[in-house]
């Protein structure tokens, strides 16, 4: 097995457990993890994927690496976000809201 | 039941994922964009192939991307209900912590700033420089710092847009030149790369610090009761 190959596998699995984990856990704390491992798995595709010959591509490296900061800005607006929801509801969840 | 569908859609999402990758590999590429980067390397204005496809080649999806995180900054920032810094429950008087900021800021301020010029003819660049400042900001924050910067004012604001102000301002003058929207002058490539880049590491770094500011602490007075009831 090449590393491509390997990278490329690893990417796979990390993007079928993340759908996994995104849809069976509740906390939306583990939701926001399982999402960000099948991002990680997307980036890992994607650079993997981009290195035909072993030498590597710098127009996906550039792409991805815009895209992990934007990633770790996104999920630290969805923290905000989760926080002010447990401010608001008490609850770690979507089932109900504040209503209720 | 809920759980066997899960696994089954995680495990045919897996299959076909897998499939579709092993058949891309298996393919020839039909474009080698590194042939295409490495021939119009010279009219980048740097020397470090994903420098230049970052802030020259692909400059409209930089420019949307530091867009998006001042919007996510943004967004953040209008969420908290109240003032959220000093809240002096939530403050941190560790000992070591206080003790390793003296040593790991004045370094992590220096590992920014040469991450910034490295990043013209080697790995590094604004978006690695900006995470280290970040990282910085959220270890004095951790230690207690105030930071009276990250307050709702001007500073803040200023912060938050300087980088994307600077990217626009250089792309709209290409165009206001007669040349393309987001063009350099050749000429004037590298140093202007230089000014978006460092723009963008402060503001990348200020939205992750105000990111991570607002996030805690925003416990109003009426909840402290509440709060030690649950403890």
């Amino acid at each position: 097995m090449t590393p491509v190959q390997l990278y490329v596998l690893a990417g796979v699995l990390l993007c079928g457990l993340g759908f996994a984990g995104f849809l069976l856990t509740s906390h939306l704390l583990r939701k926001l993890m399982a999402f960000n491992i099948m991002g990680s798995g997307t980036f890992l595709l994607l650079v993997g994927l981009a290195q035909p010959n072993n030498t590597p591509d710098p127009v996906p490296q550039a792409l991805v690496l815009t895209g992990i900061v934007v990633a770790l800005a996104a999920t630290a607006l969805a923290l905000v976000l989760m926080r002010r929801w447990y401010h608001l509801s008490g609850r770690t969840d979507l089932q109900g809201g504040p209503g209720d | 039941m809920k759980l066997l569908l899960v696994l089954i859609a995680a495990v045919v999402l897996t299959v076909v994922l897998g499939q579709t990758a092993w058949q891309i590999l298996a393919q020839p590429t039909p474009v080698d964009l590194r042939e295409l980067v490495a021939e119009a390397m010279p009219d980048s204005g740097v020397a470090h192939p994903i420098t230049a496809v970052l802030l020259n080649f692909r400059s409209y999806d930089t420019l949307l991307e530091i867009g998006v995180l001042v919007v996510a900054g943004m967004a953040g920032l209008s969420m908290r209900a109240v003032a959220p810094l000093e809240a002096p429950a939530m403050r941190t008087s560790d000992t070591l912590l206080q003790a390793l900021l003296r040593w790991f800021v004045p370094f992590l301020l220096v590992l920014s700033a040469y991450l910034l010029w490295a990043g013209s003819d080697r790995s590094g660049g604004a978006f690695q420089a900006g995470a280290v400042l970040g990282a910085t900001g959220v270890l004095l924050r951790l230690g207690g710092v105030p930071l009276d910067f990250l307050r709702p004012g001007l500073m803040l604001r200023l912060g938050l847009v300087l980088g994307f102000a600077v990217f626009l301002l250089v792309a709209v003058m290409g165009a206001i030149r007669g040349d393309m929207f987001l063009a350099y002058p050749q000429e004037w490539a590298g140093l202007l790369i230089v000014v978006i880049e460092a723009a963008l590491t402060l503001s990348i770094a200020m939205v992750l610090v105000g990111l991570f500011a607002v996030a805690p602490a925003q416990a109003t007075e009426r909840d402290w009761p509440s709060r030690e009831g649950k403890r």
